[in-house]
Order: C-alpha cells, then structure tokens, then sequence
C-alpha cells in the first residue's frame, strides 16, 4: 500500500533529522569559554533539554509536512470532508501523561544541578560586590586580604577556591553576570544578594550588567581574572602593598585594573 | 478614501445629537459629541491642570508665583485630566451623564450601528462590527508603529559602538516598541476580532454593554497616543523598558508618567472588553448553544477574560505605585525609606506573566477555528481542547516568579514556580497535539489563513520548547534578561500571536470587509514573513547563550557579525508588511465581492451575509449541533428555521 510505504520513508526521515539534530547540538558552539563548575553542570543541563527537545520539534513539523504533503487538497476535492474524527481517549491520554512525566523527569534533574550548583562547600571565600551607575567595585575583606579590606575595579579570583559574593546596589538594580560562570543575580538596593561558583579555569572573561539601569547601562562591564592560587597571593600582596589610591598600572594579570587599597 | 466600505447601503439621515452633517453650525458642533467638543475640552483640562496645581502648590506654602506653577506637576495631572476630557468630548460618557442628571436619554434605537461610510469608523459607535474593524485597524497602525521602531533599533544594533542614536534615545526606542505591541496591538487586536466575531458565533446581535464596548475602544487613541507623546517629553521618552522596574522608573524623567498613564487606560480598555466579553457569551448565547457547542474561539476568549479580569487591576496598581512614588514622594519602592523593591516586580508579573496567556489563549481559537475549516474534519478532543485553556488560566496565575528566578528573591519560591512553569507545557502541548491529529487525514485546503496557521504551530512549538528550558533554574540564571529571552519572547508574540492574528485577519476578511483578499499576495506574505522571522529571532538564542545581554545599545565585537545578519533579516521582516497593507488597502477597497461563506464554514458567523446585516441576524438562529461536525453526513451546526421542538430551546442555558 503506497501510504504505508509514505508513513515509513516519513518516520525514517524523522528519525534522521532528529539525529542530525541532536549531531548539530554538538557542532554548535552555544556557549563562552566554561570557567567555573557550575558552568560544567548547566552546560550538560542545557544538552539534555536539546537531546530532549529535538525529538519533539521534529515530531510536530514532520506531521505538519506530512499532511500538508499527503492530504493536501487535490483537483476535484473541492468539496471533500475528512473522515468525522472527534478524538481518541487513549491518544489524548498518552500525550498528556508522557510529556507531564518528560517534563517533571527534566524538572527534577534540573533540581539537582540547582542544588549542586548551589551548595554551600567546607570551605568558601566572601568578596563583596558593589553595583552602581555605571561600573562596579569589589571589596576583599580581611579574611581573604589577611591585612586591610581592599577595593577594586575588576575582578581577581584564585582558581579552584569557591567564592561566595555579597552584592549590595547604591542606586537602582543591577545584575552582576558572569557568562563564563554561567550565573548572574540581581543586585538590589536595600537587601543583599549572593551567589556563589567556583572558578576552574585561568583566564580573562567579562563581567556584564545583565539588568537595564539607566543611559550607561551597555558600558557597565568589567573583567573577571581568575588566576592560580600562588598568582593571587602575590597580586593580593602587591596591591595591599600600595598606600594610596594612585596605583600604577602594573604588568601581567592586573593590567588595566584600577586597584586601590582602602582602610 | 470616500469609497463605502461596507456593501453599499442607504445613507444613514444625521441621527440627533450627532454632529458632523455639513450644513450643521459651529456651535452645534462644538456642543454634539465628536472631535470638536473634545478639542475644547482637552484644552478645559489643561486649564483645570494649572489651576489645580496653582491652588495646591500655593496653599501648601509656596509662596512665590514661579513655585506656584510646576511645569512636571502640570504635565501629570493634564495627562490624566486631558485623556478623560477627550473621552466625554468625543462622546463616550453621554447616555451615562444625561442618565445621572435625569435629562431624557437617547433610547437605544441603535443609531449608533453600523458604518455607512469611512466618517462612522470616527466616531463613538455601538456597533460591534465597527467596534470591531476599529479595533482592528487602529491595532494595526500601532504594529506599524512599533515595527518602525524595531527597524530602527536594528539599524542601531546593526554594527558595535554608537550608530544613529544615543543610549537614552536607544532605551525609548525599545520601552516604546514593547509597550505598543503589547497594549495596543496583540491585546486590543485580539479583543477587535473577538469583538467582530463572537456575537456573530454564539448568535447574538451586539454584545452585552454597546455603550461600554465604544467607550472601551476609544481608550486606546488615548493610550496610543500617551506611549508615542511620551518621545516629545522633556528628558524623552520613557526608557526602561516595559517592564519599568523601579527604581528606576521612579527617578526617571517625565516620559515615564506617559507609561505610567497610558497603561491605566489600556488597562482599563482590557478590562472593560473582558467583562463585555464575559456577559456576552454567559447571557447571550443563541438558543441551543450550550458551552460544549461554543466554538473554540468562544471558549478563547472566555478563558482570556477571565484572566483579564483577574489579572489586569494588578498591572493597573504597580503603575500607580510608580506614579504615587514619582509624582507625591510616596516610597513604595525606595529602600532608603523603607520602601521594597522586590515587591514591584511581584506585582507586575502578576500581571505579566498572565499577560502572555492573554496574548496567547485568542490566537489558539483563531488557530482552532481555522484548522478545523480547512482540514475538513472536526476538532481532535474538543473538550480536552476547551479544558487546557481552564488549566492554562488556572495555571497561569501559579507561574509569575519564573520572570524572576534572578531577582534575589527568596530562593525556595523558585521551586514550586518552577514546577508549575513546566507543568503548564502541558495543557500547551495537548493543544498542539490536537491540532496535529485534527490535520490527519483531513483535506487541507493550504490556503493563506491555514498557512499562518501552520506556520504559527511550528514556530510557537519552538517557543514553547524554549520556554520549558527557561523553566530550568540554572539554565535560567544563565540565559535570564539575554537575547535568549528576545528570542523566546519574539518565538511566542510574534511567531505565536502576530502569526495567528495575521491567520485570522485573512480568514475573517471576508466577512469584515465583504470582499476577498488576494491570495497569491497572502501566500507572498506568509512566506517572506516565515522565513525572516525565523532568520531575524532564530540567530538571537545563540547570542543569548553566548553571553549577549539585552536592552543594550553596543555591545562588545565579537557579537557583531551575528547582529548585522540579523539586522539585514529585520528589514527584510518589516518590509513584508508592506505585502500585506498592499493586500488589505486594495481587497479592501476593490477586491472581488465575497460570498456568505466562502470557506464553507459551519459556525454561525458564517450563515449570514458578507459583511453581516446591521443586527447580525434577521432570523434568529437556533444551534442544533456542535460547530465543526465536517465530514458527518447532513450535520448542522445552527438553523434559521422556527423552532420546531420546546426541547433543544431547553439547553439555552447551557450546560457550564
């Protein structure tokens, strides 16, 4: 029967679009450089929900194509019905409860990765972080410094330390985002907020307002350096190092950076 | 432009009390309602403004003439003053306030029905099909508007660094944008066909409330007009963006007043055409048509006004917070003063997230109606169909805080909205479903209306699939506020809602205008608009996940490459609306006669002439069987013959 023959030759195609999907989910280059652990988590998060995904956009569009192919209107159809189907019981029943349990099965792993993200590790690092119009600060207290609290204008992070950050907001909310960390919160006046990640890998990435706060609100950007813990110690004793808020502009890791000691 | 557009009918004699006849004098105009009355009482409400201003500010200790007057003082209370004065001079209050003062008052001998030629479509009119084109056209106007502007804010993003504008102009551009297509075309469109077409599916002559249904359109000029003022205001127009988040907004410049403002009278617009809406098809539904012979589009809108209802005195008081915070020093949402930022954004998405279902909920009945009509075949799983639109409303109020899984709220709140978010995928895809098993088999006539309507099922697949990742909280934190959510934004409003407007603009063409649409132009446009909708909004999850944050006027250069190639399919989107217009102006004015029911049709609208008598039905209808029975031998939907049986005229009631 050549209808039979069209239905399989379509589920084939389906079947080799959806791998051909799920191939390009790989091939694709869907995100920054992953610097942190929580960015490993979200990233395999976000190729599951693809791989899940995948398969169901296909469905929908190659039943679409389908019948727009098989049961379109023919010459001297004009004024042919269809078949008076009202529904099918069973069918309604299986695409209701399968996609309820896809979805409560994708909701809890995504639970999970929340929860690991999240967690409160044996050992962490407070900074604060401080957003207002248009650029941030980072304040390091004694407990990281091990003398005066320091202040900053970018960011340095020893790598493979969990870092836990205190944001407060002088004027309106912000939201400090770090794409290679794969985590941004708001930064709201009034209350603190937090996150924390743990950076894993050395590098330079950039630190993004992520919520409108005025005219200079596409500037508000600054640089994360996460560093290894030998480097950091020697960057944090050469800042404490310096008095006064002209700093010079060194070499190396802290080029650019506006660092200034307060106490 | 003085062609009729509707069939050609005797000229209506001046009814009393109407202005606008030529050899009427300019004293008569100025007192009957209409735009001469409502220019001088726009100017009273300026005046009224300053005196009000003049006699608070003196009497609370300002001594000196230059404190008397307060030019941002003034500015507040005209735009509300103003607006409202606009609305009695046009006419919109009259019946009531003839009512209140006991003067005779005009019956209702629907004078105020029907459009004998383009003047009718500008003044107060109770009738439910000109509400409806009203509705329609002015809807359209604003998209073109708002298109504009998205055009314009390409050609900004088009490269990195500074291109045309500065960033304050930039933030406008994009508040103004949104704020337009949401309340003044996806919303009041979908209520200016449910308008048109709901009295006309259940069997009824008007709606419930004429009068209200007038006053409830001409709000929205007023609204229009506030959003596109709002760039001639000192400091320009209002720049944070439609959700307007305070602080900030209530620091900003005068512009947010405008915003402010105009959402109080969208709002109340919605509101009023929700409960029109309500009693319409509660109480008027012709005899025999219970809730489970409703069209689906019925159902639509009774689901969406209730959420309308519901929701949208919410939207109504976050605004007022603002403007109470802004113009009187009220703090709701200043922290130095005890003031709680978070509870700004509780409340607007308690409005917003719904919001998106009001969106939504229209187009899933314009897709229902149209898919069964040009599958042949019935609806797959009516009542599951009608009952996922319940779940969604019930649902849709469970779901507000998945906008704000960044925001610093309590963490737990995450969770339960969390599951609720992926729950309501549910209901969602039951309906896409349904759709799908409704074209099996069918004989589908691929005609323009049942292209958007295919086209809209797999892009708003694709925006449905993005929505359930959003639902996941740490892919959430990640892409939340990027261009992942523009793209996800723009899959459902304008791959979801814009694709089933347009489907059933086409589709109910016929029957607003009384002529048909080109076809060849109408295929034209659903293919350019397809394939560069999906070029513009598709590249934007990538930038998204890439690390783009929106609502910014440069961005760094590794971003540039994408954003030219989505700029240039921007362009290329916006100029194939002009298919369309080109289409509709000319069907419109010379298109070939359309017949009562050229897509073979069973619901009711569909029974009577093109476009319908001034009271929609000469002969009342009686509703004997469910509205898409195509494909079972000699089945009828409704009748025009008496009623021969007391028994069906027994389920008048209906069974809801």
């Amino acid at each position: 029967m050549p209808r039979q023959r069209s239905l399989i030759y379509t589920i084939v195609a389906a079947v080799i679009a959806t791998a051909i999907g799920i191939a390009l989910s790989f091939a694709i280059h869907w995100f920054p450089a992953q610097a942190s652990t929580q960015a490993r988590n979200t990233d395999r998060l976000y190729h599951v929900l693809v791989i899940a995904s995948v398969p169901i956009f296909v469905l929908v569009v190659t039943v679409i194509l389908y019948c727009a192919w098989r049961f379109r209107m023919k010459p001297g159809e004009e004024l042919k019905d269809g078949p008076p189907i009202h529904g099918n019981t069973r069918l309604e029943v299986v695409w209701t409860a399968a996609p309820a349990i896809l979805l409560l099965g994708l909701i809890s792993y995504s639970f999970v990765v929340l929860h690991d993200n999240e967690k409160k590790p044996a050992r962490e690092i407070d900074i604060g972080v401080t957003g207002q119009q248009f650029e941030w600060s980072f304040q390091y207290p004694p407990s990281v410094t091990g003398g005066k609290p320091l202040e900053t204008h970018q960011l340095y992070l020893p790598e493979g330390e969990s870092v836990k950050f205190d944001m407060r907001s002088k004027d309106v909310i912000h939201a400090f985002w770090i794409p290679a960390f794969r985590i941004q919160e708001d930064v709201v006046p009034g209350i603190t907020t937090h996150w924390r990640a743990t950076p894993d890998r050395v590098g330079s990435y950039p630190i993004v307002c992520n919520l409108l706060c005025g005219v200079g609100h596409s500037t508000m950007r600054s640089k994360v350096h996460v560093m290894p813990e030998a480097e950091f110690d020697s960057w944090l004793k050469s800042e404490l190092s310096v008095s006064t808020a002209s700093a010079s502009t060194g070499g190396g890791a802290s080029a650019g950076a506006t660092g200034k000691a307060t106490g | 432009m003085a062609t009729a557009v509707h069939a050609p009918g005797p000229s209506r004699p001046s009814p009393p009390g109407y202005g606008g006849g030529s050899n009427v004098s300019l004293g008569a105009k100025l007192r009957a309602p209409g735009f001469y009355r409502a220019a001088w009482m726009m100017a009273l409400g300026v005046a009224f403004a300053f005196f009000l201003t003049w006699v608070v500010r003196a009497s609370t200790g300002h001594t000196t003439f230059k404190h008397y007057i307060d030019g941002e003082a003034i500015l507040t209370v005209s735009l509300i003053a103003v607006p409202l004065l606009f609305l009695v001079g046009i006419g919109g209050f009259d019946y009531w306030f003839y009512w209140a003062i006991g003067r005779p008052t005009r019956p209702e001998d629907h004078s105020g029905h029907g459009a004998y030629t383009w003047k009718d479509y500008f003044r107060i009119n109770t009738d439910h099909k000109v509400i409806g084109i009203q509705y329609t056209v002015s809807s359209f106007f604003f998209l073109l508007v708002g298109g504009l502007i998205a055009m314009l804010m390409r050609a900004e993003l088009a490269a990195p660094g500074a291109q045309f504008v500065d960033a304050n102009t930039y933030n406008g551009l994009f508040s103004v944008h949104a704020s337009l297509l949401i309340f003044l075309f996806v919303i009041p469109v979908f209520a200016g066909l449910g308008n048109f077409v709901i009295p006309l599916m259940i069997g009824a002559p008007d709606m419930a409330f004429p009068r209200l249904n007038a006053l409830s359109f001409w709000l929205l000029p007023v609204a229009g007009a506030l959003m596109i003022g709002s760039f001639f205001a000192p400091g320009g127009a209002f720049a944070d963006g439609w959700t307007a988040y305070a602080p900030l907004s209530t620091d900003a410049p005068v512009g947010q007043t405008f915003f402010s403002l105009a959402v109080q009278f969208a709002g109340a617009s919605s509101i009023m055409t929700a409960l029109n809406f309500l009693v319409t098809i509660i109480t008027m539904r012709a005899p025999g048509m219970s809730f489970f012979r409703l069209p689906l589009l019925v159902w639509a809108n009774f689901a969406t006004s209730l959420l309308v209802v519901i929701a949208t005195p919410f939207i109504a008081a976050s605004q007022f917070f603002v403007l109470l915070d802004r113009a009187l020093g009220f703090n709701f949402f200043n922290a130095a003063k005890g003031g709680d930022v978070l509870m700004y954004q509780h409340v607007f998405w308690f409005y917003s997230h719904p919001a998106v279902y009001i969106m939504m909920l229209p187009g899933f009945g314009i897709v229902s109606e149209i898919i069964a009509v040009k599958s042949r075949k019935p609806i797959f799983g009516y009542r599951m169909m009608a009952f996922s639109l319940l779940a969604i409303v019930g649902l849709g109020f469970t779901v507000w805080a998945h906008h704000m899984f960044t925001s610093g709220m309590a963490g737990w709140i995450r969770i339960p909205m969390a599951i609720t978010t992926a729950i309501i995928a549910v209901p969602t895809g039951i309906k896409i479903f349904s759709w799908l098993a409704t074209l099996w088999r069918g004989v589908l006539h691929l005609d323009t209306p049942m292209l958007f309507a295919l086209g809209f099922l797999t892009t708003f697949t694709l925006g449905g699939i993005s929505g359930v990742m959003l639902a996941m909280i740490p892919f959430d934190i990640h892409v939340s506020a990027t261009y992942f959510i523009v793209a996800h934004i723009h899959y459902v409003l304008f791959g979801g809602s814009l694709m089933t407007i347009f489907a059933g603009v086409y589709y109910w063409f016929p029957k607003m205008t009384g002529r048909m649409y080109d076809e060849r132009l109408g295929k034209w446009h659903f293919w350019t608009t397809f394939v560069f909708f999906n070029l513009t909004f598709a590249p934007m999850h990538i930038l998204g996940l890439q690390g783009m944050p929106r609502r910014v006027a440069t961005y760094p250069a590794q971003f540039a490459d994408l954003n030219l190639f989505i700029s240039i399919a921007s362009w290329i989107l916006g100029a194939s609306t002009l298919i369309f217009l080109y289409n509709m102006v000319t069907s419109w004015r010379g298109g070939p006669i359309a017949v009562k029911n050229p897509w073979r049709g069973m619901t009711l609208e569909w029974q009577v002439s093109s476009p319908p008598p001034v009271f929609n039905f000469d002969k009342l209808p009686t509703v004997v069987g469910g509205p898409y029975e195509y494909g079972v031998p000699g089945a009828v939907h409704g009748t025009f013959a008496p009623t021969p049986a007391p028994a069906t005229v027994g389920a008048a009631g209906g069974s809801g």
